[in-house]
């Protein structure tokens, strides 16, 4: 979260094959590829707008939406997946109103799946933000998320 | 083909001797032991497909680069190997099998792991019946059982249904990417690409916005390009029948094919077989056809007593119309014909004004547009019309595209602007605004409004500095030149930069660019012609292009595009105070002597009054009655409220149209004419063809053709010479008083309009003017010197912003027939004001807020659209809608030559409500 926009681009010369450096240092330095940020990119590369957007939507890399204070990372890897990682993700959709890939109206909280994260002995298991959640059960989502709820708002007091 | 020499003969030196003995561009080849001819550098799907041979194929479209993607197509070449008919070019003595078990095997499974993907249900589907899938199914004899090992969860796309005329049904769609790609090559909108990965690919916006929320303009090009019912119109019934037909929305004049059932026009698509639009379409055209069968329309005679309409039978209203006109005199009597009527009616105007009426005060509406094309080309080459053809935009080498915003006003045009570069073609756009167009362009050139003169004249300053004139083409050709040359001299770039604003180094490259491309061509439009100095503008273009040398060949020339469908025709058939039809001068005593002769009454020569000067005269009451013909100028001239108080003033007003105008609740009677769609005609476009307008549905109501209107009223009055049986007697008529019409007819017209001038019937019309004199009384070009002028109102502190107006693409004028479409009322239906955010921040306004906006003439309350169009101090609005009237703000100080109105440039205050 640092450089600007401008920043970004005036380290670039537009040319149509800059588009992925481009964009993952937008992302690395915005946290997610702003529709504003992809007008921008597309006057300076002169690549339509709908074509950058297809492009990204293609690697799983990119995001569009910015990542929640608490983002969360649902582990799909097969050891996951055998041991209900769907029906976790379920919940979690459930539990806050959001699809995979979205953020809260109040940006606490952003969801995405991933692939194995290693620990699959804990399956299913997610992390939040550093922290490694495991052996996750649907009655796990509701308490992981109050408590998180109950946190955020200990600090705002 | 120099291309493939080249290729040749890295082949070596006998293939480029067979080449030379070769039958030209013609090869052989055998599909399936067939032996056939084909062009060559033509595909082998495209040979086969010509021949009448069929190879299923579903991501081929004809006009797009081929794409190679759906694997249908493969055949087995020489070699034994499969390959892609759809990209592979025909060579001479090529063997290809387009069947056998090998090939099959290898489409059936493309073919049912695509048909495995998508949504089948068929019955109810829009594009049963015209699908290409269920024609790639039947042809390989797909089975359901076939699919039952593939079948996977149909993506779960929801539809969108967005657009006021066509829905996306992605959950059908085959991803063969015609749609992307039909946006991108054909229209260079862009509006969508493929998106997402695996079996989430699908075609998508940016932000995967619906359809109606992305940059798309509805043109509806990629529903009827889709193979598929993935993209379907809203309203898919089939039409019992179809009629050929003229296009009534612009000056294009795309050909198109009304759908009818019963008395109804249902739909509207192109035709694929004319040069003009070559099947293409725009939004307008392909969908805006509601307003025909209108609930809303006039159908019966109207007229006003104690301030109330009444309905009244023809007979009744006719004798009406002749008893009142015949009590006034010829001089206080003024038509105005329309743009959108055909030419039999604007003739039967004219002759209704000149026999009858014994008067010259008739005019039309290009007035207030392209009166200054009209007085500026014939003064500089001696006829004012488009100098070259449609056809040849899209081989120009450099186009320079000034005042106009094509993809807006005339979509068409657009599109071959865009194909022009897609050839290489170089792009120079000068516009106040940052309009679509410039998307595509090398140079792009923002003067501030009404500077154009100034540009005009700092660019060829440079083009004759550097030696980039054509002398031979000026000494042969040109007269003046000196005179010319001499008024160039104040135009040093820096003068000019501090008048236009432009950057010098812009400037300098636009006039090489313009000066050492060639052909160049010069299309233009209200921008340039809706000033104080238009017709100096048009001259400024003129010089430009004599300067060059372009000018009478393919490919190059000044090029004035008509906004109205038949505003060319308006002008071509006399409904102008000072000709007779064909341009024929009134002070030429053999045109007076030829139309004597042949109308068999005395004349009236001396010059009628133009519009504006008959609604001036009419304030002050000398002016007692009007007709006004399919014209609405309380909402479309400048100044509302003036010309409100001289059609008030008038004894007896006369308006003819199809919807009850702001114009004709005026009026003192109203008379219902039949809109296109009803009655047989023609319309002449942009390029100056004649092209035939076909009654497609009877009347509806009881309205009537509206030469045949004027012509009833004619006889009411005892006048002889108007009993015409129908419209093509007409148009003999027209032949004969004409010349520049007289070798056209309605038989001749009858698959393709000619363009005029075209003398007799040996002549085939002429596609380009001026190629070896020009029509002046010399046969020379004539340079004409100029001095800028500024515009007649300027920013000041009061009302510190310009006001410039346009339209929109959704619209047509005045909107009393686009606004009766609900479709395109939905897409487009307020007049915005768009500002920079700049100019918005620091009057303190949000996007979508309502503002005041007031000039010196009267206020208004649109609301503020945002947008990087705009520069600085320069604020846009269309003017479509008489709810939000922009005409009540503009100026209606006149161009001394032409009176044609300064719409372009007013000076306006935008304050926050
Ligand atoms: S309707 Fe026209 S502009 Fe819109 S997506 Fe289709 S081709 Fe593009
Ligand atoms: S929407 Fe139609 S044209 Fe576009 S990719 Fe899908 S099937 Fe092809
Ligand atoms: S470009 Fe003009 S003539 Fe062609 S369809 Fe559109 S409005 Fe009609
Ligand atoms: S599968 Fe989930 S941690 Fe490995
Ligand atoms: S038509 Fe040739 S690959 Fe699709």
């Amino acid at each position: 979260m640092s450089k600007s926009l401008n920043e970004i681009l005036s380290t670039f010369n537009g040319n149509k094959s800059e588009l992925i450096p481009i964009l993952q240092d937008i992302q690395s330095s915005i946290g997610y590829l702003p529709e504003d940020a992809i007008i921008e990119v597309s006057k300076f590369t002169q690549v339509p707008e709908s074509e950058i957007y297809g492009v990204a939507t293609f690697y799983t890399q990119f995001r569009f939406l910015p990542v929640g204070k608490k983002h969360i990372m649902v582990c799909k890897g097969t050891a996951c997946h055998v041991k209900g990682a769907p029906q976790i993700i379920e919940g979690i959709e459930r539990h806050l109103d959001i699809k995979e890939g979205e953020v809260t109206f109040d940006l606490e909280y952003s969801l995405e799946s991933v692939g194995c994260l290693g620990c699959c002995a804990l399956a299913p298991c997610a992390m939040i933000n550093e922290e490694v959640e495991s052996n996750l059960t649907l009655k796990d989502v509701k308490k992981i998320f109050s408590r998180m709820k109950n946190n955020s708002n200990d600090k705002e007091s | 083909m120099i291309v493939f020499i080249n290729y040749l003969k890295n082949l070596g030196p006998i293939k480029i001797i067979n080449l030379i003995n070769m039958n030209e561009n013609q090869i052989t080849l055998k599909i399936d032991g067939l032996k056939v001819n084909a062009e060559e550098g033509s595909t082998i799907l495209e040979t086969a497909l010509s021949n009448n041979i069929y190879i299923p194929n579903l991501c081929y479209y004809p006009d797009l680069k081929p794409w190679g993607s759906c694997r249908l197509c493969m055949v087995e070449n020489d070699d034994g190997r499969l390959v892609t008919a759809c990209e592979t070019l025909v060579q001479d003595g090529m063997n290809i099998i387009t069947e056998n078990d090998r090939i099959n095997r290898v489409r059936k499974l493309s073919a049912e792991l695509l048909i495995a993907n998508h949504e089948v249900d068929c019955l109810t589907c829009r594009k049963n019946d015209d699908c290409k899938l269920q024609e790639v199914s039947s042809y390989l004899g797909i089975n359901r059982e076939d699919l039952g090992s593939l079948r996977r969860q149909i993506n779960n796309i929801s539809m969108d249904d967005s657009n006021p005329f066509f829905d996306r049904d992605l959950k059908k769609c085959i991803l063969c990417g015609v749609c992307v790609r039909t946006c991108n090559e054909l229209l260079g909108v862009k509006a969508i690409d493929f998106g997402f990965r695996g079996y989430d690919t699908k075609i998508t916006t940016f932000g995967d916005r619906s359809i109606v929320n992305s940059n798309c303009v509805s043109c509806g090009e990629c529903v009827v390009a889709c193979p598929v019912g993935a993209l379907v119109p809203k309203e898919p019934v089939k039409p019992a029948r179809e009629v050929k037909t003229v296009c009534p929305f612009c000056g294009v004049g795309c050909n198109i094919y009304l759908g009818i059932r019963g008395n109804q026009v249902i739909n509207a698509r192109g035709d694929a077989e004319n040069s003009i639009n070559k099947g293409n379409l725009c939004v307008k055209g392909r969908y805006g056809f509601k307003f025909i069968n209108h609930p809303n329309r006039l159908t019966k005679p109207l007229i006003k007593r104690n301030n109330i309409f009444e309905e009244v039978e023809w007979d009744e209203a006719l004798d009406y119309v002749a008893h009142k006109l015949s009590k006034i005199k010829s001089e206080k009597f003024a038509a105005i014909s329309s743009a959108r009527c055909t030419n039999e009616d604007n003739y039967a105007v004219q002759k209704f004004t000149r026999v009858v009426m014994g008067t010259n005060n008739v005019d039309n509406c290009a007035r207030s547009c392209h009166a200054p094309s009209v007085a500026g080309l014939a003064k500089i080459f001696g006829s004012g019309a488009m100098s070259n053809s449609i056809d040849e935009i899209k081989d120009s080498a450099c186009l320079f595209v000034i005042g106009t915003n094509p993809t807006a006003s005339y979509p068409v045009i657009g599109l071959r602007i865009v194909e022009a570069v897609k050839n290489g073609a170089k792009l120079i756009v000068a516009d106040p605004r940052n309009i679509d167009i410039c998307k595509h362009a090398d140079i792009v050139l923002n003067q501030i409004p009404g500077t154009d003169v100034a540009l005009l004249m700092g660019m060829m300053k440079i083009i004759v500095d550097d030696e980039l004139i054509d002398e031979k083409f000026i000494e042969e050709r040109c007269e003046n030149y000196n005179e010319f040359k001499e008024s160039l001299k104040e135009y040093d770039l820096r003068t000019v930069k501090a008048i236009t604003g432009v950057n010098k180094e812009l400037i300098v490259k636009a006039a090489r660019m313009y000066g050492s491309t060639k052909p160049a061509s010069i299309l233009y439009s209200l921008g340039i012609t809706e000033h104080t100095h238009g017709t100096e503008n048009v001259f400024a273009l003129g010089n430009l292009a004599l300067l060059t040398g372009n000018m009478g060949k393919p490919s190059t020339g000044v090029n004035p595009i008509r906004g109205q469908n038949n505003v060319q025709g308006a002008c071509d058939m006399g409904c102008l105070p000072d000709v007779f039809p064909g341009y024929q001068k009134l002070e030429d005593p053999e045109a007076i002597h030829r139309f004597e002769e042949a109308y068999k009454v005395k004349l009236n020569n001396s010059n009628g009054l133009m519009f504006p000067e008959m609604l001036e005269v009419a304030r002050i009451g000398n002016i007692k009655a009007m007709y006004i013909v399919g014209e609405n100028p309380v909402t479309s001239e400048p100044n509302t409220e003036n010309i409100k108080k001289s059609l008030k003033n008038l004894d007896f007003l006369i308006v003819q149209d199809i919807f009850m105008s702001e114009t004709a609740m005026m009026a003192d009677v109203v008379l219902p004419g039949c809109s296109f769609a009803e009655k047989d005609g023609t319309f002449t476009n942009s390029e100056r063809r004649v092209q035939r307008v076909r009654k497609a549905i009877e009347p509806v109501g009881e309205s009537r053709p509206d030469w045949l209107i004027t012509c009833q009223i004619a006889q009411k009055m005892g006048a002889e010479g108007f009993e015409f049986n129908d419209a093509s007697e007409i148009y003999n008529e027209i032949a004969e008083v004409a010349p520049i019409f007289g070798g056209i007819n309605y038989n001749r017209i009858n698959e393709e309009g000619i363009q005029w001038p075209c003398i007799d019937e040996k002549d085939k019309g002429t596609p380009i003017l001026h190629t070896q004199t020009f029509k002046t009384e010399s046969g020379k070009g004539r340079f004409i010197p100029l001095k800028y002028r500024p515009s007649a109102e300027l920013p000041d502190k009061e009302y510190p912003l310009i006001l410039t107006t346009g339209r929109s693409i959704y619209h047509y004028q005045t909107s009393t027939m686009t606004g009766a479409v609900e479709g395109l009322k939905t897409l487009y239906g307020e007049d915005y004001i768009d500002m920079c955010q700049e100019d918005a921040s620091s009057i303190g306004v949000k996007d979508n807020e309502k503002v005041k906006v007031i000039s010196r003439r009267g206020e208004i309350e649109p609301k503020v659209r945002i947008t990087e169009s705009c520069l600085t101090g320069v604020v846009f609005m269309t003017f479509h809608f008489s709810e939000s009237a922009t005409n009540i703000l503009t100026n209606s100080a006149l161009d001394p030559i032409s009176k044609t109105p300064e719409f372009k440039v007013c000076a306006v205050r935008v304050e926050k409500i």
